[in-house]
């Protein structure tokens, strides 16, 4: 089977609007999760990473389209123009593409919205973002709770190495809503503070947004230095509970151990986590319970909720973008909000920002539905 | 494992108040709306599972379809039992959606609920499936505008094929405002129905 890469790839946040920024604000450990006061959003003020609708509009104008985008519209094609252009592909029958998102234009359905709230059918967001950029395949939409993001990547591996396509692209969103942040608050899951996953002190999540997009492609020629290739993955329901993660991480535990097989590694191999680290008491607690059972315990390991928010249907490419970096760099980046560990199971939280050569790395998400995710890459360039 | 090898085992649909097993009519009730036909068939198919009347109605959809083609196989211990399930719609879980967007819009009348938002992602049909089957598999919800038999086809075949699965259960559910449609099929080695996309396609449209 061809070898499949992760190549282009960008990152629109509050942390900023391309990769190399975005990376160098982590370095430096900057947050983008701030206090905001919006009552249109929630009516209490909230921590959350926001994007400044001034720099999307900026962004999106010298673009120069005429016609009426959403927010979340605008963010994926500003990360999805940049990442296109750059990779100099052409958009034929072979390249697809993939939207990964859980929520949509969900905020087209507040009667308040100037769009009508058809605007929220996720069908209709994939013909408007291929559309824009003229893509010749039918787009494939995929709505799986929070793993959507990394299995993005699993899904577009697996379609070219089906033959559908040779290379995909992948742009994944969500925004942040009412919709999502009176859901949340309904579970009591959102933190009244920045949120500090695997931390004694954790209290919840925090929401983000972002938009995030990546070249899925077989073709070694037309690679960044950050390049990663996509050793193997795994997607594996708990087959527990729908709305909380299984108390012994069974199916992340065996996408985990279903990954390592299919990439022909084990724990000993691995340099560096990217776990989910909601901040939630129960999934972290799992996360470590589950790597535990795989003698990941002393393995590097981070959530970037700190910096971001939980964003979502973007973060499982958000932050196997941010891993890509990480390994380019050779850097592993402190996970924020960590102090003290409040997990029953020893796990080796990143406390500062270091060097360090690394190769492998794991990147794992959970989410509602029992769903769970995991996925090994190996840096191209030594 | 060579591809031209795979068959479609069964299929089933509910569609216009009719429940359908390859191509046998099995509960039919025009009488009533979907809220009471789903209900009627459940108790009709002897499916015992209390949990099936706390879900939303797409998760109650997906459930029944699955419930009738698994169900033989899941009491069968014998039997393999990495099926993952390939799920895909139009609606995603907009009916859901608006009820939580209902609760949410007039700030004087606010009551957002945990037992709704949680069916506001269409992969919890997926989840109630696994839980009642005991399936630890690979779950994917995909959304099309329309019924997509070439992109479920080609994915089927890469889980069998790459060793992710044994079956694959795969198809539409769809649940949107005055409109409701099921059609699974199950992707096997066995089976007398050859797996390609015509064959899929003409399945769907005979339902």
């Amino acid at each position: 089977m061809n070898k499949i890469y992760l190549s282009y790839n960008n990152i629109v946040s509050s942390l900023g609007f391309n990769s190399p920024t975005v990376v160098e604000n982590i370095r430096k450990g900057v947050s983008g999760i701030t206090l905001i006061e919006d009552e249109n959003l929630f009516p209490t003020p909230f921590y959350a990473s926001v994007i400044n609708s001034n720099l999307i509009k900026e962004a999106f104008e010298s673009l120069g389209s005429n016609d009426d985008y959403t927010r979340l519209e605008q963010i994926m094609i500003i990360s999805l123009d940049k990442t296109l252009k750059e990779s100099g592909v052409k958009l034929t029958d072979r390249v697809g593409l993939i939207l990964s998102t859980t929520k949509g234009n969900i905020d087209t359905l507040d009667p308040k919205h100037p769009m009508p709230p058809e605007r929220a059918y996720l069908g209709t967001l994939g013909h408007i973002v291929k559309n824009y950029f003229g893509f010749t395949t039918e787009p494939i939409v995929l709505s799986n709770a929070c793993v959507s993001g990394v299995l993005a990547v699993s899904i577009a591996k697996r379609f070219i190495a089906q033959g559908t396509f040779d290379q995909v692209f992948i742009i994944a969103s969500d925004v942040v809503s009412n919709f999502i942040l009176s859901g949340f608050n309904s579970f009591q899951a959102m933190s009244s503070l920045p949120c500090k996953p695997y931390c004694k002190q954790r209290s919840g999540i925090n929401i983000g947004e972002v938009a995030v997009s990546v070249l899925v492609s077989k073709d070694h020629d037309n690679l960044v230095p950050e390049a990663v290739e996509v050793l193997g993955e795994a997607s594996c329901n708990d087959a527990n509970h729908i709305s909380g993660p299984s108390r012994t991480g069974e199916g992340l535990y065996r996408s985990i151990q279903s990954a390592f097989k299919e990439a022909k590694v084990g724990p000993q191999d691995m340099d560096y986590i990217s776990a989910h680290g909601t901040a939630t008491t129960f999934n972290d607690e799992m996360e470590a319970i589950a790597l535990n059972r795989l003698g990941l315990d002393t393995v590097p390991l981070n959530s970037l909720k700190g910096y971001f928010g939980h964003t979502l249907g973007g973060s499982g490419l958000l932050e196997t973008i941010i891993g890509m970096h990480s390994l380019y760099h050779s850097t592993l980046y402190s996970s924020l909000g960590f102090t003290e560990l409040g997990v029953s199971q020893p796990i080796n939280v990143i406390t500062e920002t270091t060097t360090k050569n690394l190769d492998y790395f794991l990147k794992t998400a959970s989410g509602f539905g029992g769903c769970n995710t995991a996925a090994v890459f190996k840096k191209v360039q030594s | 494992m060579k591809v031209e090898q795979l068959k479609i085992k069964e299929y089933c649909s509910i569609f216009n108040n009719k429940v359908m097993l390859n191509e046998q009519l099995i509960f039919e009730n025009q009488e009533t709306d979907f809220s009471s036909f789903i209900k009627l068939a459940y108790k009709k198919l002897d499916t015992n599972y209390p949990k099936f009347f706390k879900m939303d109605d797409l998760s109650k959809l997906g459930f029944l379809a699955a419930d009738i083609l698994l169900k033989p196989i899941s009491s069968d211990s014998e039997r393999p039992k990495n099926i993952a399930l390939a799920f895909s719609n139009s609606a995603s879980s907009l009916e859901t959606d608006r009820k939580h967007q209902n609760s949410i819009v007039d700030k004087e009348n606010y009551f957002p609920s945990p037992a709704i938002f949680v069916y506001t992602l269409p992969n919890i049909c997926l989840g109630e499936i696994s839980i009642r089957h005991k399936l630890y598999s690979e779950n994917s919800f995909f959304i099309f505008n329309h019924f997509n038999a070439g992109y479920l086809y080609d994915y089927a075949t890469c889980l069998i094929k790459t060793g992710k699965a044994d079956e694959v259960l795969c198809g539409w559910i769809n649940r949107d405002a005055d409109d409701y449609e099921a059609f699974l099929y199950l992707v096997s080695t066995e089976g007398s129905i050859a797996h390609n996309k015509e064959e899929i396609i003409k399945l769907y449209t005979r339902k």
